[in-house]
């Protein structure tokens, strides 16, 4: 099992190099249209081909997967705060302020996301750069993506709320917030590295979601979810199954995170 | 004599080529309404699926040949229009019936039109025929002759009787009673439509054979344009109207003899900047939007040749005005798309005091040119086009930035708010008279897009457009509207408030199994003639 989890690792260690020196190894600019070769086949020029506007489909590959799996593991970052805040706080104080801060995760649940993030996106400023909307799309993400995370934080602290080590610490005359800080906090760890983990696909999930809706990244930056809305053209795909690199790298990336998460973590 | 044998021996083997013997008639065509019908009122129809419905079952006084877009008598044998356009006289065919045998008469054309152009009804129809205040006055002298006077000319009144499909003033079944070719006999909500033909329908073909030849028309009603091009191969529909490009090529290349490219249709591609005195942009920027030339420029440096090629795989035409070249009459031949030039573009700017460093282009003041451009969110061509511009727009230092919004929000911003700068939408023309766009060109209406609703016009040119959308409404004489026409096709061309990118090509599936087919731009494409198909014995098809 183990080993399995290091293949994983370097696979995807291998990935984030690749993609952290795109320049160096993409042969053109991403936003470039050969617009003499739209849907080209795979050539010496274009390794994977060229997508409807004569764009190099390796370089926009190497350049959208740097910005999902940089951005994507940052947005699980502040979501996974924002889940550690509410959810071990809620969980450790216990009574209406658990009642109050759980009520408030239902209901951010509940909320049909995908809406709310459209009509967001929607009242923003247009004059945004592409890399700025990219940084707002992942911003909002993490933003709204805490809640599932949070009550799993919750229920980890409300079962170290009664602990041994805790009470013990209590008895002692230790400060709440000592408490949290220095006891509660560290054995929330492994959950919370979980949910880290977990959160990362997610969201990568979330924006391949957005872009084909036409929502995600906006042109001609490239992304995962864009790259996957080439798709669409199954014609395309058919004369070019190279086109599927994306979704293939997608399910690469998925799983091997999946791969990493120690089996105890899942158990937290 | 020998002359007249051979001719007639000639005539009866070219007939037997395009019509079908008797034992090839019958059988049930199948297509699909993408939507579902909202009425099968013929005076209550203002969306594609109810038009379909319309126009398979309804009869009409004058038809709109698609091929020819010439008029034709239908139900009328002959009709005149005099008073300058406020007067139409009919004089109908003898011996017509309605789907349930009742008796065709002036007094169901009566009827039709009173109940038509009753305000209280606000029929779609109805309005067309508004042009002021006043009552319409309805008479019917003998059981084949009717007169319709209206308070005011009407410009092109007879090609409005296109729509008008006559209803029975006795039948007890008034949906069912009907002149066309046929009848609807079964509907299931969200399922589908049946339509079945008309016993008593009026035409016949050469040989004297009563129309039309199919039994009937199952309309299976499906959104998903997957799924509609999945059954075609599957051969359990038979037509496809409105193809996109992208699923015509991957058609084209299973079915090569089944997709037909029709040309330029009516539809336009287009885009347009803010010029709306308050909206929420800065005055530098409402300056650059403003100037013809700015609009001008940003209309040259754009590639239309390739937009055609690239975004629409070849099956689109660059455009040039408001009326496509499929509009046969109304088409300015006189214009030419503008072509890509980006020195002249740039040539043009520094006219206007813009200067252009090699990457950047600044406006007098030092500004950096950079506005966004927003369309609708999932229209992948728009979004393509939108990626197109803006690389052809950086070749003259231009920054466009790409907002793709939902639709609602985008509606929001473009009518409300008017909280944008560029905005890319396309034109769906169904009406081949400038009267049907009456309500972009004024000044005053909430439709002219980029500044809407104006007191008085902003422009001089608007102005102008104005007065010549006015005198082309107000004269039956064709000559003279097509001038006065043709005058605001050249304004428009010169302003580019509207900046025209590209005229998509009609594209139409057709199964090999349908036979005497004849698709045009002209909606509705591939069944215009649905009277006259039929199934042939080669090829499949579930109809036989």
């Amino acid at each position: 099992m183990n080993t399995i989890r290091q293949i994983a690792a370097v696979l995807l260690g291998i990935i984030f190099l690749a993609t952290l020196f795109a320049g160096a190894f993409a042969p053109a600019p991403y936003a470039k249209q050969f617009r003499e070769s739209p849907n080209a086949s795979p050539s010496r020029m274009h390794l994977l081909g060229t997508d409807e506007l004569g764009r190099d489909l390796f370089s926009r590959l190497l350049y959208g997967s740097r910005v999902s799996l940089l951005l994507a593991p940052a947005a699980a970052l502040l979501a996974t705060s924002i889940a550690a805040l509410v959810g071990g706080l809620a969980g450790y104080a216990g009574g209406w302020l658990e009642r109050i801060a759980m009520a408030g995760t239902d209901l951010s649940m509940s909320l049909p996301w995908l809406f709310l993030l459209l009509t967001v996106r929607a009242v923003l400023p247009l004059n945004v750069p592409p890399a700025a909307s990219l940084l707002i799309t992942f911003a909002l993400l993490g933003l709204f993506g805490w809640a599932a995370s949070a009550r799993v934080i919750c229920a980890g602290a409300r079962s170290l709320r009664n602990s041994d080590f805790v009470l013990q610490a209590k008895a002692c005359g230790c400060p709440s917030l000592r408490v949290l800080a220095r006891h509660v906090l560290p054995n929330l760890r492994p959950a919370l590295f979980a949910q880290l983990l977990i959160s990362i696909p997610v969201f990568i999930l979330t924006e391949a979601n957005l872009g084909i809706l036409g929502l995600g990244v906006s042109e001609p930056l490239p992304s995962w979810g864009g790259l996957l809305r080439g798709l669409e053209n199954w014609g395309a795909v058919q004369a070019n199954p190279w086109r599927l690199a994306p979704l293939l790298l997608l399910l690469i990336v998925v799983s091997c995170f999946q791969l990493i998460l120690p089996r105890e973590d899942f158990a937290a | 004599m020998r002359r007249l044998t051979l001719a007639l021996i000639a005539a009866s083997i070219l007939l037997s080529g395009v019509l079908p013997a008797k034992s090839q008639s019958g059988g049930e065509l199948h297509f699909v309404l993408r939507a579902e019908p909202k009425t099968f009122d013929p005076m209550l129809v203002d969306e594609e699926a109810s038009e379909t419905i319309r126009f398979l079952t309804g009869g009409v006084l004058i038809r709109v040949n698609r091929k020819t877009q010439a008029l034709e008598p239908e139900l009328a044998a002959s009709w005149k229009v005099s008073q300058r356009g406020k007067k139409i006289s009919f004089h109908l065919r003898d011996g017509l019936s309605f789907s349930d045998g009742t008796p065709f008469s002036a007094e169901d054309v009566a009827f039709t039109m009173r109940k038509l152009l009753d305000p209280n009804l606000h029929s779609p129809t109805g309005d067309s025929f508004r042009s002021s205040e006043g009552s319409v006055r309805v008479a019917a002298p003998s059981a084949r002759d009717v007169i319709i006077e209206f308070p005011a000319p009407v410009a092109g009144l007879e090609r409005l009787f296109d729509q008008v499909a006559i209803v029975s003033s006795r039948s007890p079944k008034k949906e069912t009673a009907v002149l066309g070719p046929f009848t609807v006999a079964e509907y299931k909500s969200g399922a589908y439509v049946l339509l079945k033909r008309n016993p008593y329908y009026w035409k016949k073909d050469a040989h004297g054979q009563r129309l039309p030849y199919l039994d009937s028309i199952r309309l299976d009603i499906q959104q998903n344009r997957d799924l509609e091009l999945l059954r075609f191969k599957r051969g359990e529909i038979q037509l496809i109207n409105n193809l996109d490009a992208s699923y015509f090529e991957n058609l084209a290349k299973e079915e090569p003899a089944a997709v037909r490219d029709i040309g330029p249709s009516l539809d336009a591609e287009h885009m347009w900047f803010n010029q709306v005195p308050a909206a929420p942009i800065p005055d530098f920027k409402k300056k650059w939007f403003r100037s013809a030339n700015f609009r001008l420029a940003v209309s040259e440096a754009i590639s239309r040749e390739d937009l055609c090629r690239v975004v629409f795989s070849g099956h689109a035409r660059p455009a040039v005005g408001p009326v496509s070249p499929a509009n046969l009459f109304w088409f300015n031949r006189s214009l030419q798309p503008h072509p890509h030039a980006p020195q002249e573009a740039l040539r043009r700017l520094q006219q206007d005091g813009f200067r252009f460093d090699g990457h950047v282009l600044r406006d007098g003041e030092g500004h950096a040119v950079e506005f966004s451009i927003v369309t609708n969110a999932g229209n992948k061509s728009r979004e393509q086009m939108a990626a197109m511009i803006q690389q052809d727009l950086e070749q003259i230092g231009i920054r466009l930035n790409i907002v793709t919004l939902d639709f609602p929000s985008l509606i929001e911003r473009i009518s409300r708010t008017f909280d944008y700068e560029l905005c890319l939408l396309g034109f769906v023309n169904v009406d081949l008279d400038p009267n049907g766009q009456m309500n972009v060109w004024l000044s005053s209406s909430s439709n002219h897009q980029w500044n809407p609703e104006q007191k008085s016009p902003a422009t001089p040119w608007e102005a102008e457009i104005d007065r010549l959308m006015q005198a082309q409404a107000s004269t039956p004489d064709q000559n003279q509207r097509k001038r006065s026409f043709d005058q605001v096709q050249k304004i428009v061309w010169d302003q580019q408030p509207f900046i025209y990118l590209v005229n998509k090509n009609a594209l139409a599936a057709i199964s090999p199994a349908l036979a005497n087919t004849s698709p045009v731009v002209l909606r509705p494409q591939t069944f215009w003639n649905v009277e006259s198909l039929y199934f042939s014995n080669q090829g499949r098809g579930v109809g036989q």
